[in-house]
Order: structure tokens, then C-alpha cells, then sequence
């Protein structure tokens, strides 16, 4: 399985994505710039990427000018023919803004950019530590909607505290339900907003975000 | 208009100034170069009052790669093909006045130094003073220079690793806001701020130039008063995103082999970086000001050159390979326009449609060249008198029972107490590389990716300690930065320094920042530590004072084995305390007698700089020797805060009893005295460094072991780790929602 990270101005965690996959998961990337369009390298075994950062510097809505790059054509047509898909961060909030993953990432509640270690809880009740940093990072949806994809299994990870339930403290940015990452109905598109490729190498203490490269099937 | 000295003071030149710029020109000025005089000899760019004492620091040697104040910040081997670059600087000035930009404009600014060079920085760090947090002023400033670090910090992709935030009633009006960058980069690869080469074109690449930001420079040179909030337009604008376009050309840009020198446009704009250029390749330069991008019409000549518009650079580029430029900052979708070419007069002429609007000779504009270099007045302050007057023994010693209380009081002060309200709105994990997020220790250790090794940097300064007696405080700044970094497992290398002070045309105020520097350079003589640059802000005053002397140190060290570097937290259940340095009976300048026995003028605290030298010295080989477990320094709050800091990370307790009964329970526990650490070690290698410790004739003392009930001291019940934990995590945060 091989990897397209996609690099679009203002993208910040392109080169950590890169590293993570290479150098710790041991990877083979292809960097993609967002005024090309090709991705014939790719089969839907692999898997692209839409890393963390600014997009366009996010001042208007989080991703809502990356989701038109060429690039980004590209990625929807490859995820619609069933190809593999993460978002991080800023590259969840494209997914969302591109309509390849439902509802959308409001500012925290706090009025704050955060950036710490938080605690996601697995599907299968594991409590990974995961660092966040973020200023949009409030999944919202319709009650509906979250009852649907809970239904469906399709919340991937949630917020959680040390212990892997919730409490009012645990949550960062106000998500509804707690949630911190999400997948589509078919299960090929993923986005979350915690940053697995800031926890692969054990010389930052951290191995966890191999973990979610796992959970997610991409490893 | 008629020129005259009216027209110069207007512009903040002084008459014997004005005289001098008509002598070296050999005539009037007219309006436009005035300005260029006016900006380039400001105290900010010129250094007119500073640089003869900044020349007796020490400026070269160790792994200084370059020579302090030839390039934009300096360079220092790291070993393997390596250089590391950093440099640190102050926006105070535009912070005080419109605290989001001024601070974002400030981070913006310091990294562009860095990667002008060819560098990507990889760290970020800052150094923070405010008034009392009590205050809503001061808490709007806080709040708005958080964010505005933020803000262009997280957009930039920078982590922030590091810093310090202090509060203290003379930063009310004056904050101090200082922004540190830290880069790597192939050593041989470094890019010069030098114009060379007759006929080679000069490109402008970046943001378009507004009116925002004209006559920073000189307004960065004069006391804030209550006009000042008028300057707004004096204030930079800064875009985050237009300056991670910049570094990711800039770097691409170099590549190619087409860039023949390269320069920022910070202060004083266009006007600074080619006279800077041409002044070091003793060349000139023709400028068509009119081929400028503009975001306003109708620019003036001197707007145009004196704009303060943020992300811009100035590239010389070799002739005939124009094209490769263009095209790497068209893929970037930034604009670079060519404004002129590099001419071999020495002299700047800045064209309008043709027309010859200022002929200045480059050399005369700038530092080391034609600008005035002033030695200014001294003498000891009056306030000394106080300082002098002080004796401990009208300070009653509290007694045992007493300590739980006070300790309490000093976790809670928000100088000391944790800056996670700070901190966490910065990113300070992009990168991937920060390892003090799950391994903390006393400086802020990074991976430089690549290298194979890793820098421990620090920023210090504690300027009670300078108030209270320049010289010492100065080698105080500069020692504890060293330990901090030591006690990393780090070599300390370099310092860069940011200078914050009053006004110099206070010969009281003056004495400080003598003294002060004089500190800094023999401490950074004994350290082996060169001052490879930074900057100096004057005029941090009002008409109620002057801010106290902060000559603010930010440090690198080098960690050559990751693997290798120190933490500062209690590790292990049943592990030995021990004492490193020796005890003084000494409160000075804490705290513990500031705060809480509100006593403003004492002396500095005990420091001894060939002591302090020899306890970094032993506590580096007990590390490299792998005998420790953490190790924690002493500073504000004294033994006890370093203590209960100590135990937080893990939630791991301590027993500890006070060892000599001659001193006093709140020097013992809280005083301040220098060249203290506390380390914690298994049981089997106690005796082994206490050995060692008598040869290298450093006092050593067991106090205590690292516990897993609630904190003892001197058997005393103080509790379990949690609740300090929590007061120290959430008093700051308590004050600002309050």
C-alpha cells in the first residue's frame, strides 16, 4: 500500500505526514501539489492523504478554497471509485467542506486554538493518546445525522478522559458526542481531527498514531 | 518644502544629527531621504547608543560559523554538515499598542531572519512581561498577544516550543514582547545579505507594499505615552499564510543557485534591506520605486521606502537565470517583480517615472558605515539607596508550621504557576519533533530531523534580579539559562539577546543596561557561550518609568544523542533526593520577599559565577555518565516550588527534611541563592555521586526521596501531588476568568 500525502499552500503537517509514513511505518509517499491532477500512480489499495495546516491561510471557512484545487477533483473521483482517503485537521475540514464525509467543523467552543495531548477511545475500547491542535475543530451535525452514523458505526473515535469514559472535561473543542474522527458509509474516506503522525516515533515518547494508521486499515 | 532642522526633529533626528547628514552629503537632503536617514539611524536600526557596549561582548569563537551582526542572526556548527541559526527580538513597541498584530507581526518577523538565510526554522520560543494579571488592562494584553502568537505561530507551522510569561506592576504599560526562531540548515549553504555583482537584477518578492507599519522604526525609538495609541498606522499587519508561501519559495528559490544574496524587509522596509546589501557588498543599487507592487495608490516616495508591510524580501539574483526564479514564486503564487538592478557607485537612487527622487551613499545609512555611534552618560541609580538599606532581619522568619501556607501563596503566583492557559493555544507540536511534550525537561528539547541530534533551548531572564543589581542579574540571565540547558543533557553554545530597557538618554537607566551587558558578557566569556546577535529595544518607558532592565537570554544547546537527554520530573518511587549546590541563607530578590512580604528593593541573590560553573560542569558528567534519574533547577520559588514542579508530571510525592538548621526556614525552602539543582537517583548511585561531588569539591546534600504518599516536609503532612498539581495548573486561569 503506497501513499499520496497532498501538499496545498498553507499546508503545515505535509512533511510530518511524510516523515511519520516513511521513516516510521516505513512507506512509500508521493508528495502531490494542488495545481496537478494525476493520480494514475495510485490503485484504490492505496491511500491519499490531506494533511494538517492552514489551506489557503483558512481564512475563509476551514478548507473551503482547497476543496476546489485540481487536486482535489482528482481525490474525489478517486474516493468515489472506492479508493482510500484520510483527512487530518485541516484536511478533515476539507473532506467535510468537499462533501466526501458528513457535517462540518466549527471554531472550538472555547474561542480558543487548543493544542495538547487528548485521549480517543477506539471502537473497540482502546484509550489512545493523541496530540490535537486545532482552533475549528467542533464536529457538528444534525441530531439525525449523529444518530445515523452512530447507527453505522461511522464515529471512529471519540474523545474520552485517562480512564476511556467521558466527563466534562475530556472534550477540547465542545464536539457533539464527543467526537473526534469519523469514516464514510462505505468506509473508505476517514477523517478525524487529532494528528496520529505526531505519535509514530518512540523518540517522542509516543507510538499511539501507529495504532490509528492500524485501526484505520492503512498499514 | 524647505528642509530644516525643525523638519529633522520632527522626524526624531536631533540638530547635531540633522548638521551631520548635510555634512556627509554635501548638501540640504530633501523630504524623501530625510526619512531614509531618519528610519536608518533610529535607535532601532542604527544601534547609535548601544553597539560600543555591545562590542565588548564576546562576538566570535566556539562554533560561531559567523561573525555577530554580519548576517541576519547568526550561525553555528552543529557538527555533521550542520548549522543551527536563531536569533531573538522584541515588538514591543507595536505590542503595547495593538497587542494581536504587534505580537503576530513579531514572530513573523524573527523567523524570516532565520530562513532569509536558507534555514527552515524548526522552533519558536518567546519571552512575555506583563503588569499585574489582576488587571483587566493587562489582561486584554495577555490575551491579545497570546493569540496574536498564536495566530501566526500555528498558521506559520512553527511549533512554539518554549518560553517564559512574568508579571510585574513596571511592565504596565510597557509589555515586553520577544519572539526567538531557531533553525537548521546545511552549513555551506548559507544564503548572505549582501548585494554583489554589477547589472544584477533586484527583485521584490512577497506581499505588496501598503502604508502599514511607516516610520516603525523610529517609532520603536521613543518613549510610549498617551499619544501613542495615535500611531496606530505605525503598527504592521502581518499574513501567516503569505509568509509559509515565502519560506516554502525562499528555500526552493535557493536551490536553484540563481540567488546571489538575500534579505528580510523588517524595520524601515525597502529602505533598510538595500542599504544593508549594498552597504556590505560595497556596491550601490538603482531603485524604480514606481515598479513597487502596491496595495494603495498614490504611494509617496518616502511611504514606499519606509513601509513596514510584512512579508517581503529583497533577492539579488544573477544575471541571465531570472527565469528559475520566477518560476518557483509563480508556483507559489507569489509576486516578484524586478525594481532595479545592483550598480557599482556605492550609491542608492530611488527613481519615480524616471525621475531621480534621493541619491544617498548606502555606507552612510548604516551601522558600522556613516550612522552616529554615541557614548552616553552613566551613573548608579538613586534607588540603589534602598536596596542598600534592606537587612534580612527586619524580615521574620516564619516558622515550620507556617511553610504549608506559604508554599500555597507562591504556587499560585502567576509568575510561577503553570502557563497552560498560555501555552496551549500555541501549537507547539508541529513539526513532530518537540520531545518535552511527553518527556519534559528544564530547556525545550527538539529533534533537529536529519542531524541525527537534538538542540535543548531556553529563554531566561529574571529581571528583579537585574533591577537589583545589573551586573549580577545580567550573569544571572545568562548562567541559568546555561543550566537550564545543562541540566537537559544539553552543551550550551550560543546565546542571542534581546535588550529591553528604558530610556538611554537616562544616565540611570543607562547604568543598567551598561552593567547589565557587561554581566551578560563575562558570564557568556565563562560558559563559552558567544553572542551570535539579537537586538536592543530602548525606550521601554513612560512617563512613570522605566521597565526594569530585562536583557533576556535565549540560549541553544546541542544534544548529540537524543537518547541522552535529561528530564526534570521524579521518576522513581524510593529514588534519593539530592541537593546540588549549597544552601545559602539568602531571600533576596525572591518571590517569597517580593510578593508576599512586598518588599520591592532588596539586593540580587547569592550568586558565584566559578561556582555555578563547576556545579553545570558536574552535573553534565553525572548525566553523560547516566547516574541520574531528573534534574530540576532552583529559581523562583526556591526549593520548594522546584520540588512540587518535580513531582507533577508523574504524580510522584516526596519526603523531604530540611538539613541545616543555621539558615532561616524561608531562605532553606524558599529563598533564591543560584547554581542549585535538585536530582533525583536510585539508591545504589547516591553514594557514587556524592563521592564525586568531593572530589570536584561540590557540595552535595542528601534531602529527601521520591515518595508515593502525600508530600512530607520536615514529616509535616502537606498533602497529595494532586491538589498542588491542580492549584498550579488552574491559578492562572482562575485569575484571568475572575
Amino acid at each position: 500500500m503506497k501513499f499520496g500525502v497532498v501538499v496545498f499552500p498553507g499546508s503545515n503537517c505535509d512533511r510530518d505526514m511524510q516523515q511519520s509514513l516513511q521513516n516510521d511505518l516505513g512507506k512509500e509517499v508521493i508528495m502531490l501539489w494542488h495545481k496537478d491532477k494525476d493520480l494514475s500512480m495510485f490503485t484504490t489499495e492505496d491511500c491519499i492523504i490531506l494533511p494538517g495546516g492552514f489551506s489557503f491561510g483558512d481564512y475563509l471557512r476551514c478548507g473551503a478554497i482547497a476543496r476546489f484545487s485540481p487536486m482535489m477533483q482528482s481525490v474525489i473521483d478517486f474516493a468515489n471509485k472506492g479508493g482510500k482517503v484520510l483527512g487530518v485537521c485541516n484536511g478533515f475540514q476539507v473532506l467535510c467542506e468537499a462533501g466526501l464525509l458528513p457535517g462540518t467543523l466549527l471554531q472550538n467552543e472555547s474561542q480558543q486554538f487548543v493544542c495538547k495531548n487528548v485521549h480517543l477511545k477506539t471502537n473497540d475500547n482502546e484509550v489512545l493518546t493523541i496530540p490535537i491542535a486545532h482552533g475549528e475543530g467542533r464536529y457538528y451535525a444534525s441530531d439525525e445525522l449523529l444518530d445515523e452514523l452512530q447507527e453505522n458505526g461511522q464515529v471512529i473515535f471519540t474523545y474520552c478522559n485517562e480512564s476511556g469514559s467521558e466527563d466534562d472535561f475530556c472534550n477540547p473543542n465542545g464536539a457533539c458526542r464527543y467526537i473526534a474522527g469519523i469514516r464514510n458509509k462505505a468506509g473508505n474516506v476517514f477523517g478525524m481531527m487529532p494528528h496520529p503522525e505526531r505519535a509514530t516515533s518512540s523518540l517522542l515518547n509516543n507510538t499511539d498514531g501507529i495504532k490509528v494508521f492500524s485501526i484505520l486499515g492503512l498499514n | 518644502m524647505e528642509i530644516t532642522a525643525k523638519t529633522a526633529s520632527q522626524l526624531r533626528l536631533t540638530g547635531e544629527e540633522f548638521e551631520l547628514i548635510k555634512q556627509k552629503l554635501g548638501r540640504t537632503p530633501n523630504f524623501t531621504e530625510l526619512c531614509a536617514f531618519s528610519s536608518m539611524w533610529s535607535e532601532h536600526c542604527s544601534y547609535k547608543n548601544s553597539i560600543k557596549w555591545l562590542k565588548t561582548l564576546p562576538r566570535d569563537g566556539g562554533r560561531m560559523l559567523v561573525a555577530a551582526g554580519e548576517e541576519n542572526a547568526g550561525l553555528m556548527d552543529m557538527g555533521n554538515g550542520f548549522g543551527v541559526v536563531f536569533k531573538i527580538e522584541s515588538h514591543n513597541h507595536p505590542s503595547a499598542i495593538e497587542p494581536f498584530q504587534g505580537a503576530a507581526t513579531g514572530v513573523g518577523g524573527i523567523h524570516r531572519d532565520i530562513f532569509t538565510m536558507g534555514a527552515r526554522p524548526i522552533a519558536s520560543l518567546n519571552s512575555l512581561r506583563f503588569g499585574n494579571l489582576a488587571d483587566t488592562k493587562t489582561q486584554r494584553l495577555l490575551k491579545g498577544v497570546v493569540k496574536g502568537i498564536g495566530h501566526y505561530g500555528n498558521c506559520f507551522g512553527v511549533p512554539t516550543v518554549g518560553g517564559e510569561v512574568y508579571f510585574e506592576d513596571c511592565y504596565h504599560t510597557n509589555p515586553l514582547v520577544n519572539a526567538m526562531s531557531v533553525g537548521i540548515m546545511k552549513a555551506d549553504k548559507m544564503i548572505s545579505a549582501t548585494a554583489k555583482g554589477t547589472g544584477n537584477p533586484v527583485f521584490i518578492v512577497g506581499s505588496a507594499t501598503g502604508k502599514d507599519g511607516i516610520g516603525g522604526a523610529s517609532f520603536a525609538s521613543a518613549d510610549i505615552t498617551a499619544e501613542s495609541t495615535e500611531e496606530l498606522p505605525a503598527v504592521q499587519v502581518g499574513d501567516p499564510f503569505q509568509e509559509k508561501k515565502l519560506l516554502e519559495a525562499c528555500l526552493e528559490v535557493i536551490e536553484t543557485g540563481a540567488v546571489v544574496g538575500m534579505q528580510d524587509m523588517g524595520a524601515a522596509g525597502i529602505i533598510c534591506s538595500t542599504a544593508e546589501m549594498s552597504a556590505k557588498g560595497e556596491v550601490g543599487m538603482r531603485i524604480d520605486l514606481d515598479k513597487v507592487p502596491t496595495r494603495q495608490e498614490n504611494m509617496k516616495p518616502f511611504e514606499l521606502l519606509l513601509s513596514e508591510s510584512q512579508e517581503r524580501m529583497l533577492i539579488v539574483v544573477e544575471k541571465g537565470k531570472e527565469d528559475s526564479v520566477l518560476k518557483v514564486f509563480d508556483k507559489w503564487d507569489l509576486p516578484c517583480k524586478q525594481i532595479g538592478e545592483v550598480t557599482d557607485d556605492k550609491l542608492l537612487k530611488f527613481y519615480v517615472n524616471g525621475n531621480l527622487e534621493a541619491e544617498i551613499p548606502a555606507y552612510e545609512l548604516v551601522l558600522g558605515g556613516g550612522a552616529p555611534q554615541y557614548t552616553r552618560e552613566y551613573r548608579e541609580p538613586a534607588y540603589f539607596e534602598k536596596i542598600k538599606n534592606w537587612n534580612v532581619k527586619d524580615v521574620k522568619d516564619p516558622g515550620e508550621k507556617e511553610l504549608l501556607k506559604i508554599a500555597e501563596q507562591l504556587i499560585s503566583l502567576p509568575s510561577i504557576a503553570n502557563k497552560k492557559w498560555v501555552y496551549t493555544q500555541y501549537d507547539s507540536m508541529v513539526g513532530a519533533a518537540n520531545v518535552s511534550t511527553n518527556n519534559p525537561s528544564d530547556a525545550s528539547i527538539i529533534l533537529a530531523k536529519g542531524t541525527g541530534k537534538a538542540l535543548a533551548i531556553t529563554v531566561d531572564c529574571n529581571s528583579k534580579y537585574v533591577f537589583a543589581d545589573p551586573y549580577k542579574g545580567g550573569m544571572i540571565a545568562v548562567a541559568e539559562a546555561a543550566r537550564n540547558i545543562v541540566c537537559s543533557g544539553g552543551e550550551p553554545i550560543g546565546v542571542t539577546n534581546c535588550l529591553n530597557f528604558g530610556n538611554p538618554y537616562d544616565p540611570e537607566v543607562y547604568y543598567q543596561f551598561v552593567k547589565g551587558v557587561t554581566g551578560m558578557g563575562d558570564a557568556c566569556k565563562k560558559f563559552n557561550t558567544p553572542v551570535t546577535g539579537g537586538n536592543v529595544s530602548f525606550y521601554n518607558q513612560n512617563p512613570e518609568g522605566p521597565v526594569y532592565p530585562t536583557p533576556t537570554i535565549g540560549m541553544v544547546g546541542i544534544i548529540d544523542d537524543p537518547a541522552d537527554a535529561m528530564t526534570m520530573y521524579f521518576t522513581n518511587e524510593g529514588d534519593i533526593i539530592l541537593l546540588v549546590g549549597k544552601q545559602q541563607n539568602d531571600i533576596a530578590s525572591s518571590e517569597y520577599l517580593h510578593k508576599l512580604k512586598k518588599t520591592e528593593y532588596s539586593p540580587a541573590p547569592y550568586f558565584n559565577l566559578d561556582e555555578e560553573y563547576a556545579t553545570q560542569q558536574f552535573i553534565s558528567s553525572i548525566i553523560k555518565n547516566k547516574l541520574i534519574n531528573s534534574a530540576h533547577d532552583i529559581s523562583e520559588g526556591g526549593l520548594m516550588i522546584t520540588l512540587l514542579e518535580s513531582s507533577f508530571f508523574k504524580g510522584l510525592s516526596f519526603a523531604v527534611t530540611k538539613q541545616d538548621k543555621t539558615i532561616r526556614n524561608d531562605a532553606y525552602w524558599f529563598g533564591e541563592a543560584q547554581g542549585r539543582v535538585v536530582i533525583s537517583c536510585s539508591k545504589e548511585n547516591a553514594q557514587g555521586i556524592k563521592q564525586k561531588a568531593s572530589v570536584a569539591g561540590i557540595e552535595v546534600t542528601e534531602i529527601g526521596k521520591v515518595y508515593s504518599g502525600n508530600i512530607l516536609i520536615n514529616d509535616i503532612d502537606f498533602g497529595p501531588v494532586e491538589v498542588w498539581k491542580k492549584k498550579y495548573d488552574t491559578a492562572l486561569e482562575n485569575i484571568i476568568k475572575n
